[in-house]
């Protein structure tokens, strides 16, 4: 017999004898708070830092006044193609070692934790988000949820190959519990808060 | 590994407090990672409930579990993902060195996953001439010291900066004495951001499997994970099958929970959905069994399989804080590995059950509720039933047993016991007796509450005044 088939078999056999029922989740979530003002707090409180915008010439500008903009830059946002390359998705992924700034769009934030949804269609490259030195990532304010629920709710059934949430900067505490921003992945993580 | 001599948690434990200064440090430190986790919990109005929630749902994927499991393969499949089964470590450690060898790979990036040290994969594959090396921070730390990793979340918790500077300092030549945390992760960060660029397969653990989607989540805080799978060739998950939940919205009420529990943050930094290969690229799952259709088949013990790993129950365990990881020779520590250990090698780890105050902290904290403190207790059963606890032990109770069931021989052996502890205090305070070793034995009576009460009860005094 296959492994396959005598696990399942063992597992079939140890198994509780009756199904107990899903519980209901309807009843969670139903927090009330600022969700603009507690996704600011949360992002600050775990390493990010939220910048308010009106549009793109702002995101343009904060750029080009905050980064070593000499250092490469990519994107896979069209309006910032004035500071960032556009060109790179179907490269190697192991080229992208030297980007020192990645900007992205999130599909949506999340308030309770400051958690953004992204996929591979924002993404360019599944490394992406995770290689470059810093990371800033675009979502509108109306595009903000309360908790994990309202969060899963919206993705339902989407179709993606990889996805992920982001929250804050990549980070340690394995030293003494010191805590370390800069792990393996970004250094620094920039929200931009368009209206 | 079953010719290596165990050392019990006891005796362990009793090494771990020699050192007073780093005993008190170890216990405060998980402490303080305790009141953040409680901290982070009190900001949920509903963190009674979502507790309540998710318990229900794996209490239904324990009990449903079959079906979810050939959904989950189907639709991984569906996915273009190969998932493989493995009844024992042995099974997982060949299925993974299997895929390396097709590819004629040797050298793999690994991130955290406690299933791999619960198998002894890094020991295989060095066998069989494959290097390893583990991304995550904690594990990286002690995987060059050549140590277990002593906390499921934690795996450096044991050490000081002094200790990984030293460490360090030998491997990766940082300077001697520098203990900045910022600058040691730094390093790290320069050596295994090599690594990651040049490795073709990458292994990592598995948070949670959704069997409606096939898909599978994977949480760091680091990044190493994605690091690594992102920019291999193959990516190899491996997961006992207890990971499995029904459907993506359940992600929901985990994730609320996991990190909260874990260490007090809101959320992990990165909560990956792996559901398809890249263009060209691999995922293979490993499902794993290694004891754990036994264990659901333990009525009693079968709640142990609700475990998320979020590693609250040792943060909050007065034992655990004050002995070590380490002491307790299994891949999982604390009150959780407690339960979980008896399971795979009864005699081996009949020792753990009874590391423990019962004090209930554990269960209090653990997101799934599993009833672990009533758990430890009912192993003590199992395991002096079967045979597995020492012979001094039973002797002792069977004694104890003997003397509280009569009341002349309770009445002879307390005041035999008064007089021995009065005249001959050697005879009582020595090594021999277990009760001596921390503390002092108390002063003498000079009559037993029987004889008093003989003297001043209600009858007694009304008899004396006639």
């Amino acid at each position: 017999m296959s492994s396959k088939a005598d696990i399942l078999k063992k597992i079939k056999q140890n198994q509780p004898a009756f199904v107990t029922e899903l519980p209901n989740l309807n009843l969670l979530g139903s927090e009330q708070f600022d969700i603009l003002e507690t996704y600011k707090t949360v992002l600050k409180n775990i390493g990010g830092d939220p910048v308010e915008v009106t549009n793109y010439s702002d995101i343009l500008e904060y750029i080009k006044t905050n980064y070593a903009i000499e250092k490469r830059i990519i994107t896979t946002i069209t309006e910032l193609s004035g500071i960032a390359t556009l060109d790179w998705t179907n490269d190697d992924p192991h080229s992208l070692q030297d980007v020192e700034l990645n900007i992205i769009k999130a599909h949506f934030g999340v308030a309770e934790n400051s958690a953004l949804w992204v996929t591979d269609e924002l993404l360019g490259q599944r490394i992406s988000p995770f290689i470059a030195q810093y990371l800033a990532i675009i979502v509108h304010k109306k595009d903000i949820v309360a908790t994990m629920h309202q969060a899963y709710e919206r993705i339902g059934n989407e179709e993606y190959g990889f996805a992920t949430f982001i929250a804050g900067p990549s980070k340690t505490a394995d030293i003494e519990q010191s805590l370390v921003l800069g792990a393996h992945g970004a250094r620094g993580l920039i929200v931009f808060l368009l209206d | 590994m079953s010719s290596e001599k165990i050392i019990e948690h006891s005796e362990a434990a009793a090494r771990f407090n020699k050192d007073v200064e780093r005993v008190n440090w170890h216990d405060e430190t998980l402490w303080f990672v305790r009141e953040k986790r409680d901290r982070s919990a009190h900001q949920i109005a509903d963190w009674e409930l979502l507790r309540e929630t998710a318990s229900q749902i794996k209490n239904n994927v324990l009990s449903n579990i079959h079906d979810y499991l050939i959904e989950f393969e189907a639709n991984a499949q569906k996915n273009g993902i190969k998932v493989h089964w493995a009844a024992d470590a042995k099974e997982h450690n060949e299925i993974v060195h299997s895929i390396m060898a097709k590819h004629d790979v040797k050298q793999m990036v690994k991130s955290k996953s406690m299933l791999t040290e619960e198998c002894h994969l890094n020991d295989y594959l060095a066998e069989k001439g494959i290097e390893v090396i583990d991304s995550d921070l904690g594990e990286y730390i002690v995987q060059l010291r050549k140590e277990p990793p002593s906390h499921i979340v934690l795996p450096a918790i044991h050490l000081k900066k002094e200790d990984v500077s030293e460490t360090f300092h030998e491997h990766l030549g940082t300077e001697k004495g520098n203990i900045d945390p910022q600058y040691l992760t730094e390093s790290a960060r320069l050596t295994l951001r090599d690594t990651f660029l040049t490795r073709k397969v990458a292994l990592t653990g598995v948070n949670f499997a959704i069997a409606e989607t096939g898909e599978i989540v994977v949480c760091t805080n680091e990044g190493n994970a994605d690091m690594g799978a992102h920019l291999a060739d193959v990516h190899i998950a491996c997961m006992g099958f207890e990971k499995l939940i029904p459907q993506r919205k359940h992600l929901g009420v985990f994730l609320r929970l996991l990190a909260r529990s874990a260490t007090g943050q809101p959320i992990t930094t990165f909560s990956s959905h792996f559901k398809k290969p890249r263009d060209g690229k691999e995922i293979h799952i490993v499902i794993v069994d290694n004891g754990r259709s036994t264990q659901l088949g333990r009525e009693d013990f079968r709640n142990s399989l609700k475990c998320i790993r979020c590693g609250a129950c040792m943060n909050t365990c007065p034992v655990y804080r004050r002995s070590g990881g380490h002491s307790y020779h299994n891949a999982v520590a604390g009150p959780i590995g407690a339960i979980l250990a008896p399971n795979l090698d009864m005699s081996k780890n009949a020792d753990l059950p009874f590391a423990s105050t019962l004090c209930g902290s554990c269960t209090n904290v653990c997101p799934v509720k599993i009833d672990i403190h009533d758990q430890l207790y009912k192993w003590r059963q199992v395991l002096v039933k079967e045979g597995h606890t020492p012979t001094s032990k039973t002797i002792a109770m069977n004694t104890m047993a003997k003397v509280l069931a009569n009341p002349t021989i309770f009445n002879i052996a307390g005041k035999s016991g008064r007089f021995v502890m009065k005249n001959i205090p050697g005879l009582v305070n020595n090594k021999m007796n277990k009760w001596y070793d921390q503390r002092e034995m108390p002063d003498v009576p000079e009559e037993s509450f029987r004889e008093w009460y003989k003297k001043n009860s209600r009858e007694s005094k009304a008899k004396n005044n006639e």
